[in-house]
């Protein structure tokens, strides 16, 4: 008992102080050096509590992942790009490879635009957050319990026999269907199927996200424009919506990565099989089933490889910011 | 970028124009609540449901006589025998694992955004580009490295591990609010003799809250669902430590057995997720910023 009392204490008190004391403890320092030198130095006493984090967790193992791309599987011989030759000529990888560029796109366009949507409508209600709340519950069930949920969307009976899954029933209901929604192998839209349910779970994000954007907005600004006579399309369109590029942007870009990392849905949902097979799946596949930590290693390169255009157009984007703050 | 154009119709009917306007947002919203509810309340309903109809019928047969409800699936979860500790556990991961990446990231964001030095959009690029190091690859160097610090199994090296992986997106997020405040805020504090410490905490601070709020949220959020790096980090060596998550997905046997628990069991481990989220909420108000900036 008392052990978990030192650690509730250490939990509430000694986390937050160890954390300011630090902040506090680099500004004390500072003072010992001349004047002149502190700029230099200031900023990476800022930085150092986040490398140090990076380098140790994400960057040290990144690096060993890389070299490992270049091995074969037991490590121990360098075997060049075949590792890489092996991912662009397998047939696997690269439907898994295409599976994730609908992903890419259709995620996070889907995610984005009802986020969107969803802030701007509520931000005119009274019920916001009642409505927020309805959004946003989704994110909060883990992964597991989502897969369940949705199998129960999806499930499908032979025609003739009573539909127990709520998609199936709905459409019946006019008449329509069955549709094995996400049964059978050469039903094209499977991965669709599974967009919707990553979708589902991440509008309420990117809700959350822009929606605490758009109450940074200086109210006097659309009143004013409203005062003019402005439609509240025209205020959008006008004033809130170039104000919240900055913010769609970090959504669509993080949008981007969760699509490209896809793992959770399709592991849980159909573990790569009728047509759904991502490229994170297949890295799993290969680490954890067949031991190719080699070909393991590559994947996760290539991931890391194909953000690369999209961290450069971030970078003109900050500089633009810069340039006009 | 105005929004007014000189030539707009002023005498419209205004009353009428934005009556009509309020029902299409209404029925927009509406659609939009009824669509994104209908699956979690099928799972809400079906976790009061004895197993055999559950399995059975569709989950809205429940809502139509005879209705046949019982609490059996949340006793047995509730039953558990660990489920208190797992539950307190969980806290004790969740809340410095949210606490720590938000500050750390903070000062990140403060020097990103307001401190001048050699290489700064290069070494933010890095930092939000590990957004997409796959975990799966960092998970065997990382414990290595916790056992020979002797930590594996610990709150402390969850907290560690948790903190790293939320950081590329926190940073991002506080980097890109943080930017967008206004310069002349920070030059007359520094004109007043104010130091960066007192800049960040009086002025950066409080301006961010939506977004702290909104990344305190996720953080938490994802701490609270984590199952992986629990399993990893902690069950191996030290089970009296593992979270709610654990002792979850412990009730499902991989053949699927139990499975009839799972809804009762996600929403016992949503209750305080959503808790926080409308603690959070209020936090999300209109003129944080406008008020405190006058440009």
């Amino acid at each position: 008992m008392t052990d978990k009392l030192i650690t509730a204490a250490i939990v509430v008190v000694g986390v937050p102080g160890v954390l300011i004391g630090y902040i506090w403890a680099t500004e004390q320092v500072l003072r010992i050096l001349p004047e002149r030198r502190r700029p230099d130095i200031r900023p990476w006493l800022w930085l150092a509590p986040a490398l140090a984090f990076l380098a140790l967790f994400l960057v040290y193992p990144m690096i060993g992942t890389i070299l490992r791309s270049f091995q074969d599987n037991l490590g121990k011989t360098f075997v060049g790009l075949d590792n890489f030759f092996w991912f662009f000529g397998s047939a696997d990888a690269l439907s898994a490879l295409k599976n994730n560029l609908l992903w890419l796109i259709f995620l996070t366009l889907f995610v984005v635009g009802f986020g969107l949507l969803v802030a701007v409508l509520v931000d005119k209600v009274k019920y916001e957050s009642f409505a927020k709340s309805v959004i946003f519950v989704p994110l909060a069930i883990s992964m597991v319990a989502a897969g369940v949920i949705w199998l129960y969307m999806y499930q499908y009976k032979p025609p003739g026999a009573v539909q127990t899954g709520t998609l199936n029933a709905a459409i019946g209901v006019a008449g329509l269907g069955p549709v094995p929604w996400l049964q059978v192998e050469d039903f094209s839209v499977n991965t669709f199927m599974l967009i919707i349910v990553m979708a589902w779970m991440w509008t309420g994000f990117a809700m959350v996200i822009i929606s605490a954007a758009l109450k940074g907005i200086n109210p006097e600004l659309m009143e004013a424009a409203r005062m003019d006579g402005a439609t509240e399309w025209q205020v959008f369109r006008g004033i809130v919506f170039p104000l919240l590029v900055p913010t769609l942007v970090v959504v669509s870009t993080t949008m981007i990565i969760t699509a490209l990392k896809a793992f959770d849905v399709v592991f849980t949902m159909t573990s790569g099989n009728l047509n759904t097979n991502v490229i994170a799946n297949e890295m799993y596949a290969e680490m954890f089933k067949f031991g190719q930590y080699g070909r393991a290693s590559a994947i996760a390169v290539v991931l890391l490889l194909a953000i690369i255009p999209i961290m450069f157009f971030n970078i003109g984007r900050f500089r633009a910011q810069e340039a006009v703050r | 970028m105005t929004a007014t154009s000189p030539g707009l119709d002023q005498a419209g009917p205004e009353q009428g124009w934005f009556a009509r306007q309020h029902i299409g947002l209404h029925t927009a919203l509406i659609v939009l609540m009824v669509i994104w509810a209908i699956p979690t309340f099928g799972l809400f309903v079906n976790s009061f449901r004895p197993a055999t109809d559950a399995f059975g019928t569709g989950w809205w047969s429940a809502l139509f006589p005879p209705y046949n409800f019982t609490f059996e699936n949340y006793a047995h979860v509730l039953g558990q025998s660990n489920i208190g500790t797992n539950f307190l556990n969980s806290l004790f991961i969740s809340i410095p694992a949210t606490v720590i990446p938000i500050f750390v990231a903070a000062f990140a964001a403060y020097a990103f955004s307001w401190m001048e030095f050699p290489g700064r959009n290069i070494l933010f690029v890095v930092v939000v580009g590990l957004l997409v190091v796959p975990l799966q690859a960092t998970l065997i160097p990382v414990l290595s490295l916790f056992a020979s610090w002797g930590i594996a199994g610990t709150f402390l090296a969850v907290w560690l591990a948790h903190t790293a992986y939320g950081l590329p997106f926190a940073i991002y997020l506080l980097r890109n609010f943080m930017g967008s405040l206004p310069r002349e805020v920070f030059e007359s504090a520094a004109i007043d003799g104010a130091s960066s410490v007192t800049s960040f905490f009086r002025l950066a601070l409080p301006m961010s809250v939506p977004a702290i709020a909104a990344l305190a949220i996720f953080q938490f959020l994802f701490v609270w669902n984590d199952l992986l790096v629990a399993l990893i980090y902690i069950s191996i060596v030290n089970p009296d430590n593992l979270p709610l998550t654990v002792s979850i997905a412990g009730l499902v046997t991989s053949q699927g057995a139990g499975a009839e628990f799972l809804g009762a069991a996600a929403f016992i481990s949503m209750a305080l997720p959503l808790i926080v989220f409308f603690g959070l909420q209020r936090f999300f108000v209109r003129g944080i910023v406008g008020g405190s900036v006058k440009g």
